[in-house]
């Protein structure tokens, strides 16, 4: 009976002290994500309610907003301007998207093979990618001048007369589609690495079969990459719907307006023409088509994506 | 003996061998091909801006310039203040890196090995916020600093950098994960506490991880572009990519382009530096988050 109490009390005791364990490991990991969940809640959280009131409001950085209901939505729906914005991304992330993911995974493919220098040229592929920014804007205008321009220059060449890039409506989005291209070296490691997960047997089992290059790159390699696919897609749509530098700097939204990102005239909304109620519905907007667009994709993507493979893959 | 009566496999064995040749051949023409049209633009974008005014508009172009005008350089430091942006862009970025490499990682460790209920939901909330388009928060963000007085400041480019971001949050907890938990354990029973563990233990393992979290925060820093232009209106105040916009928008009448390429090569060299460096730990950083996991 004694023993009986004296090994009950032990238990009790013991899972006392693991309790306090267990509170202190739950206490010291609040403190540790503490300063990430408050930069959580702060700086989009919050934002992003404060953007959904805002957007029903006249607010102009300056005075007190004052509640407007829709109204900014139902302005926004009649602008010529904003539809035309809504186009202009839509065509770039249509068209760049896909050029992204088919190029670099065609240059991923042609690298992944056993031989001598492809270290070497996925740093130059690479190399452009870590030189996003106004830098690379700079040149870019400098590339595409009319007269002096390399683009031009090297059409020259070719006997052919370029078109005054930035300056002409039809090829200004073209222009900005084509300089986005030089940093498709950005997803090459993520390609390649998931190539060099690709099990070999799996190709050896397919040669014995008889299939040839391109049954297995369709029947193994890209049912295989397709996970890799589904958070390349993903990324990019996010990447390409931002456009906002290339436009400001170089086209300034022109010429008649060709290449006004939406994001470009969610800034001159908020920035120029102190609209800030306007771009808030916009980027309230931007942020639900965003996020059934994501939401869709996922849904979507047992259809095509086979999330086996990148159990199997893994190491 | 006609050649099909030959033992199987012997003539395809020729015939693979000189296949693999071809395609080897191809993929080097392919790839240096694309490798060119790639340098090029660099090598445009250099010697212009050793070029004088003159020869960037000569037809057909001076592809080597000689002699390289150097002062080029000198000319662009003499008539804008390039040194002072120049540090001003060191500045909030170095900030920055060290806001989020510390900020990152304690809550990467906390979301790796500390239990806590709800730990794994607050978690996934937070990633979620890097499928959010980052310009959606940008106007009621600048109300925000507008209301806390931050406008024309560096608070806003600095200080959410020390609340955490969740991709290289993301990053670091999946490297953390991998680490094997037994060192922990040891350390544990000889008394240590979590922050010590975190500082003595984890963070001196994770050091791939933390390069490839500072390799990204420099890039992404370095190039902010979107947040200085809105947030900052002294030019005495401005970071590079900024100031080079106004530079770009100053010679809109008679463009320098020596020296416009001058400006853009100076704001490049870091990142290639940079790039040239850890070359190994930035395509691996990608790897990390990639997919696995």
């Amino acid at each position: 009976m004694t023993a009986n109490a004296l090994t009950q009390s032990s238990t009790r005791a013991r899972r006392r002290w693991r309790l306090t364990l267990q509170r202190r490991e739950a206490i010291a990991c609040a403190l540790f994500i503490a300063p990430a969940v408050f930069g959580f809640l702060a700086f989009s959280a919050l934002p992003l309610l404060a953007s959904a009131y805002l957007s029903m409001t006249d607010y102009s950085l300056a005075g007190v907003p004052n509640f407007v209901g829709l109204a900014n939505y139902q302005s926004l729906f009649s602008d010529r301007f904003f539809w035309q914005a809504v186009r202009v991304t839509l065509t770039y992330a249509i068209v760049i998207v896909p050029a992204w993911i088919v190029s670099s995974l065609a240059l991923a493919l042609i690298m992944n093979q056993n031989l001598r220098g492809m270290a070497a040229f996925r740093t130059v592929y690479y190399l452009p990618a870590v030189l996003s920014g106004v830098g690379v804007v700079m040149l870019w205008i400098w590339i595409f001048n009319y007269r002096s321009g390399l683009l031009n220059i090297g059409l020259g060449f070719l006997g052919i007369q370029g078109p005054n890039w930035l300056r002409d409506r039809n090829w200004a989005l073209f222009s900005i589609m084509l300089m986005s291209l030089w940093s498709v070296g950005w997803y090459l490691p993520i390609w390649l690495s998931g190539l060099q997960g690709i099990p070999t047997e799996l190709y050896e089992a397919a040669e014995v079969d008889g299939a040839g290059t391109w049954a297995r790159l369709w029947h193994i390699t890209l049912p295989m990459l397709s996970p890799i696919m589904l958070y390349n897609l993903v990324i990019n749509i996010l990447f390409a719907t931002q456009l906002f530098t290339e436009p400001l700097m170089m086209t300034g939204g022109g010429p008649d307006l060709a290449t006004l990102s939406y994001v470009l005239y969610m800034y001159n909304n908020a920035f120029s023409y102190l609209k800030v109620g306007h771009a808030s519905a916009m980027s309230w907007l931007l942020f639900l088509v965003s996020l059934v667009v994501t939401a869709l994709i996922f849904k979507l993507s047992p259809l095509w994506v086979h999330f086996e493979a990148e159990r199997r893959g893994e190491r | 003996m006609s050649a099909t009566a030959l033992p199987h496999g012997r003539a395809p064995l020729l015939d693979r061998k000189r296949r693999a040749w071809i395609k080897a051949a191809v993929t080097y023409i392919v790839l240096s091909v694309g490798a060119l049209l790639f340098l090029t633009p660099l090598f445009w974008q250099i010697t212009t801006s050793l070029k004088t005014s003159a020869d960037t508009m000569k037809y057909p172009p001076v592809w080597i310039p000689s002699p390289p005008q150097f002062q080029n350089y000198a000319e662009l430091f003499e008539r804008f203040p390039i040194a002072l942006y120049t540090l001003n862009s060191v500045f909030v970025t170095t900030m920055v890196i060290i806001g989020t490499v510390l900020s990152s990682s304690l809550a990467a460790y906390g979301f790796a090995r500390l239990r806590m209920p709800g730990r794994d939901v607050i978690f996934l909330i937070l990633l979620s916020t890097l499928l959010l388009p980052g310009v959606v928060l940008i106007i009621p963000q600048f109300v925000l600093f507008q209301r806390l007085q931050w406008i024309n400041t560096y608070n806003p480019l600095i200080v959410p950098s020390f609340f955490g971001s969740a991709f290289s949050i993301f990053l670091l907890r999946q490297f953390f994960l991998t680490i094997p938990r037994e060192l922990e354990d040891a350390a544990r029973i000889d008394g240590a506490g979590f922050l010590r563990i975190y500082a003595q233990i984890v963070m001196p393992l994770a050091w791939p991880a933390i390069i490839a979290v500072a390799l990204y925060t420099f890039l992404g820093a370095w190039n902010n572009f979107l947040g200085p232009l809105i947030y900052l209106s002294d030019s005495e105040k401005y970071t590079l990519p900024v100031a080079l916009r106004y530079l770009q928008g100053s010679m809109r009448t008679r463009p320098e382009q020596h020296l416009l390429m001058a400006a853009a090569t100076l704001s490049m060299i870091p990142c290639v530096v940079t790039f040239f460096l850890a070359q190994r730990w930035f395509m691996q950083g990608q790897v990390f988050t990639g997919v696995k996991g």
